[in-house]
This record gives structure tokens, sequence and C-alpha cells, in this order.
């Protein structure tokens, strides 16, 4: 199947790590990625924090640059979440298929074991995104039962958000860092090696929290997980 | 009002709070969660839930009347009150023809948020809170921070100490046992005395004209039915259509705010009945600001609201903060959305972004209120409002980036120029940096790897 890859702002620029791993994985699961260059930023910053304008016009301009692509695939579920579910509100259409990489996987592609091995004791933490809006479900426990060698250990309240939330991890510092801080004590509770989640944004926090803590735990996106043999 | 970011400031600091908080939450949410469990139509309940909140708000107008008619031909008198001014004014007025002095009150957010008792005790009246948690905050001059558990960010060392101080008659333990029997003596001599009641209400219904209340502690029941003067202050958001209706909310209230399947205590008064109850009915319609949400296509689902409370024990904010940070008497995610409208987004505009959106509330809220979309609506109203700002000017301009393939190129170079090391970001962004690391931003974006691949 060909798939678009829409890399995201952050993602293109911070951790091109996660992106890299997801064209590897779909490549050696037989795939063919087209990266369309002119993509920039979906707009979910400027719509979570109040400038609909201008989310609108990025809105319109990601619909543009998809429009050829079939399907689109992105590392990151609050991305895809604000493309499939706000901006149908927020320019009264959307993308037809655009899937977080766990979801295109295991519902769309009916692929759960990736050929993977990675053998470490992991901890997945359900970004509220994927979660709530997304709602990727299950699909990345799924393929990480499948990873060998891989040990899944629970996070205990998994559910709860990391205190990133965008901007308000800057305008109410503070309060996110009081929900990174429990949230820190969770993966370090878990035992785990390895926090890993959907999201970038997320895993940004988290990662700088546990760095900040020096708790010996790293994290690490999904893809990047699915990518290792 | 101060902003949200300096008050929680404030609360954060205080682990005793923090821990209190997170005790009290836990238990109730899971609570909630066995009780809400065991109903296999609970998603159909809300969707009725929702729908009969949307029909009431659709046709208010209507439903207001009828619900009047019915209270006055049972016997009530039926005043309007355009604000919490004109509310007070009522109750006060009422109070003063039966030449009354001291009123019993029950928990009610509706009069906490028009400040009867202040207005009340501007008038020479004291008004008694009957509800023991409400009695706790009374006697200490302190005020509510969960719309169910108001004393919640107390423990009960702390309500021994104040009882001893003031109202025990003799030794006290923080038995909690021992603390309700206090309570319990000091109110029953009120109740007995008392010469007028005052309640809010939970319910409306406009068929019957009759008033609903829910509660735990059977302190309402005393208030609505021992003294012979009662006022009932209703928001018109309150009302139901049907008697048949309450079927829908006294199901999804108890479970999704005590997490239990019924209330112990469900009153119900239509007008008066000679012999029963009091012989004066008064019932006060609020506005106080509810038309203007009304008149919000996206924010009037604040209105919906039942007060359960479920969205402030999931919430990871209000569970950090507690309620004193949202500066208002109604706290956590459904305060900062309704706070905002009530009072115009101008004069709360933190509150719309004291959330993650990481949307808990609206998956507990038993009429199925989008929270996190209303946030969202109500951030774009904030923009709207606030004119120009820093903030505004550093998002122009990163539309402006994002806007073509060249500048966002561009932008990622002087990213990578501008922060190599990341050790402390600049400007409103050193926030970030003071408490958590940030990985240098990597010497290759995607996309140059892409090409080189």
């Amino acid at each position: 199947m060909k798939v678009a890859l829409f890399v995201t702002c952050l993602g293109d620029t911070l951790f091109p790590e996660a992106a890299q791993a997801t064209v590897h994985v779909l490549e050696r699961l037989g795939h063919e990625v087209v990266f369309p260059e002119e993509q920039t930023c979906c707009g979910q910053m400027h719509l979570n924090s109040g400038y609909r304008d201008e989310a609108a016009v990025l809105a319109k301009r990601f619909l543009d640059v998809f429009a050829d692509c079939d399907v689109v695939v992105s590392p990151s579920s609050s991305c895809v979440g604000t493309v499939r579910e706000l901006y149908p509100e927020l320019v009264g259409s959307t993308h037809p298929e655009v899937y977080e990489l766990s979801e295109l996987l295991v519902r769309k592609l009916n692929v759960t074991d990736v050929g993977a091995t990675f053998p470490h004791k992991v901890t997945y933490h359900p970004t509220c995104h994927s979660l709530r809006v997304t709602r990727v479900g299950d699909a990345p426990l799924e393929l990480l039962r499948n990873v060998h060698g891989l040990e899944l250990v629970e996070l205990p309240r998994a559910d709860e958000c990391c205190g990133f939330g965008g901007t308000f991890s800057v305008k109410n510092a503070e309060t996110s860092t009081a929900m990174l801080a429990d949230k820190c004590a969770s993966v370090v509770a878990s035992g785990a090696e390895v926090c890993t989640a959907v999201d970038g944004s997320c895993l940004m926090q988290i990662g700088g929290g546990l760095s900040r803590n020096h708790a010996g735990v790293r994290t690490l996106h999904l893809a990047e997980i699915l990518a290792a043999t | 009002m101060s902003g949200f970011p300096d008050a929680a400031r404030l609360e954060l600091v205080n682990p005793q709070l923090r821990s209190n908080l997170r005790n009290a939450t836990d238990t109730i949410r899971e609570k909630r969660a066995r009780v809400v469990g065991e109903l296999p139509d609970w998603e159909e309940l809300r969707e009725a839930g929702r729908g009969i909140k949307a029909d009431v708000l659709a046709r208010l107008d209507e439903y207001l009347e009828q619900f009047e008619s019915a209270a006055q031909a049972a016997g009530a008198h039926v005043h309007w009150a355009r604000d919490a001014a004109e509310a007070n004014a009522i109750v006060v007025d009422v109070a003063r023809r039966h030449g009354v002095t001291e009123v019993v009150k029950m928990k009610s957010l509706t009069t906490d948020e028009i400040h009867l008792n202040d207005a009340l005790s501007a008038a020479g009246i004291f008004a008694l809170e009957t509800d023991f948690a409400e009695l706790i905050l009374q006697l200490d001059g302190d005020w509510p921070s969960h719309i169910l558990v108001p004393a919640i960010h107390r423990n009960r060392t702390e309500i021994r100490d104040l009882f001893a101080r003031t109202i025990a008659t003799g030794p006290l333990t923080d038995d909690p046992h021992d603390l309700a029997e206090a309570a319990r003596v000091y109110l029953r001599e009120k109740f007995l005395d008392a010469k007028m009641g005052v309640s809010g209400a939970n319910f409306g219904v406009a068929e019957t004209g009759t008033v609903c209340i829910v509660e735990s502690e059977g302190n309402g029941r005393m208030c609505t039915t021992l003294p012979p003067v009662l006022v009932s202050v209703l928001g018109i958001e309150k009302l139901v259509p049907t008697f048949a209706d309450l079927e829908v909310f006294l199901q999804l209230l108890p479970r999704s705010s005590t997490g239990e399947r019924m209330n112990p205590y469900t009153s119900l008064w239509t007008g008066v009945t000679p012999g029963d109850g009091p012989d004066e009915m008064h019932i006060v319609l609020l506005d106080a600001g509810r038309t203007r949400v009304l008149a919000d296509e996206v924010g009037r689902v604040a209105l919906h609201c039942i007060r359960c409370s479920a969205c402030l024990n999931v919430c990871p904010v209000y569970t950090r903060t507690g309620g004193h940070a949202y500066g208002s008497v109604y706290p956590g995610p459904i305060g900062a959305i309704l706070t905002p409208q009530l009072i115009g987004v101008e004069n709360a505009p933190t509150l719309p972004y004291a959330s993650t959106l990481c949307g808990a509330c609206y998956e507990v809220c038993p009429v199925k209120i989008d929270i996190p979309g209303v946030l969202l609506h109500l951030r774009a109203k904030v923009v709207e409002t606030e004119g120009r700002s820093a903030e505004r000017a550093t998002m122009r301009i990163a539309g402006r980036i994002f806007r073509s393939r060249r500048t966002f190129e561009l932008g990622q170079r002087l990213a990578r120029i501008g922060f190599p090391l990341a050790r402390r970001l600049p400007g409103p962004l050193a926030a970030w940096t003071k408490t958590r690391d940030l990985k240098p931003v990597p010497r290759q974006s995607f996309r140059t790897w892409w090409r080189q691949r």
C-alpha cells in the first residue's frame, strides 16, 4: 500500500527518529512511503490556544497538501486527532483516511507482529489524545505484546494526563510540573527501563521530567521500538 | 479575580492539600466507576440526560412559564430575578416581612454563587449553613473547594479543633461519629427554632411546578419541612419537562456524584399543603448570566450540568490545585467553562486555559458535556477579546512560518542554530526548562534525512 507520511512540525524538527522509524517499519512490511514535502503543521497549537483563524489556514493547507494521498499516517495521535476530529468543525471537511501509526498497522493493515525485537522492560503511557480523541484503544499494546524479547510492565494510573497539554505546560507550568512529577513517579514505580507512547510531545514532557530527576528511565516513541530488530 | 496560574501556585505548595485531595477524589472515583459499571444502559442514560437537557434549553421560555403556572396553582409564590442583586433582595424581603433574624440553609451552590449569605447578613439576618461541610466552612470563614464535598481540603483534626473552639459543648475527639454528633446537637435546636428555610434545587419540574433536591445528610429535608416559610432559589436551567424525566436524572446524579446507586434523601415539594411542611413557599427563578450562556450555541451545553462533580474527581488539574484556584463556587472543568460564560470571558480569561484538554471530564460527564470542545470555543473568545498581546504576535509569526515550506525550513534551521543546547529557553518558554530537560534540537531534521537517504 502507498502511504503518505505526515511527520508533524514538532516531529520533523525535534524528534526525527520517530518518523524515520515509522518509515522503516512500513517499508519492512512491504509498503511504499511517500513524503509530501510541502507539509508543515496541522494547526493544532493554534487551534488549541484559541487562534482559530490561523488554525483554519493551516488546516486548509494540510488538506491541499495531502489531497492526492489515499492513506496518511502519522506518529502523533494528537495531530491525527486534530485532523480527524476537529477539522470538520473548523473548516467543514477533513481527509478521509488519516491514521496514527498503531491504528494503521492493527486496524487497517491487520498486522500485530511487525517483526521487531527489543529485549527490554517497557511500560506504555496511553496519551490522552490517543485514548480519548483518536481512540487507538489497545492497538499500541497489541503491537508491543508481539515484539520479541520485550517485557511489557503495567504503568500505575496509566490513563492520567502527563501534564503537557501544549501551551498549558508553559502557561500553567507549576500545575503541569505537579502532574508530571506524579507521572514520573508512576513510570519509575513500574520498574520499566523504557517508557513509550504514540505522541512525541508527551514523551518530550515525560522524558524531560525523567531526565531532570535522573530517573534512569528512557523514553522512546512506539515506532522506534517497532523498528528495532 | 486573580488568574488561575497564580492562584494554583499558592495551592500547589501545600503537600497536605494535594494528598487530602488525592485520597478523597480517588475514593469517589472508584465508587463511581463501580456503580456506573453495573448499569448496562449507562450510555443510553447519558444520552437520554443530554437529550432532555438540550430540549429544555431549546424551549426554556415555554418550560419556565409552564413551571411558573404549575407552581402558582399549587400555592407557591414565584419570583423572577435577573441577577444576584434582585434574587438576594427578594429573599431579604421575604425574611423581613416575617421578622426573621435567622434562616436555616441547606447546601446550595446557586445561593453561594449570588453571595446570598452576605446579602442577608447586610440586612441583619444570619443564614446558618446546616450541611455538615458547609457548617465547617462557615464556622471558619472558609469557602467551598468542591461541588459535592465543599470541605474536601480540610481534614478531621482541623475540624475537631474548629468545633472545640466553636460549637462543642464538651470534650471532643476527631472520630467522625463524634464530630457529626457535635454538629447534630448544635443544629437540632436551630432547626426546631427556625422560622424560615432557604434552599437551592437540583431540579424543577415544569409540568407540575415541583422542586426537587437530593442530598445525603437529611439536613435539607429539615430545612424544607420544619420552618413555616421556605424560599427555594433555582437557576433557570434546572428545569426538566416532566415528572417522569426525573427518572433519568435520579439515576445519573447519585451514581456520578457520590458513587451511590441512590442518594439517601430525595425531597420533592409542590407548592404548599396545609398541615404538612411550610405554610408559605417562595421560588426564585434566577438568571444571573444564564440567558447569556444560552445565547451561545456552542457554550450553552455548560447549562446541561447537573452539578455531580464527576469531572472534578477525574481532572488531573483539579486534583493537583484544588477548587479555590478556580476563584468561583464552580471549580474544576465545569467551572472552567461555566464561570467565564456566566461572568464574561474577559473577567476570567485564564480559566479556559486551566486544562490540558485531556478529555477525562467529557468521558465521565453524565449529560455528555463536551468540556474540551467548549474550552476551545472559549479560548477563541479570549483571544478575540484580548486584542494585541505578545502571545498573539508570536502565534501570528508561527502561523506565517507554517504557511509555506520555505519559511518552515528556514525556521527549522534557525531553531537548530538558536537552541543547540537548550538548557534554558528564552522568554515565557523558560518555564519549560525550569523543571524539565529538553533534548537539543537534532542536527538533521526528518526532511533533510528523507532527501539524503
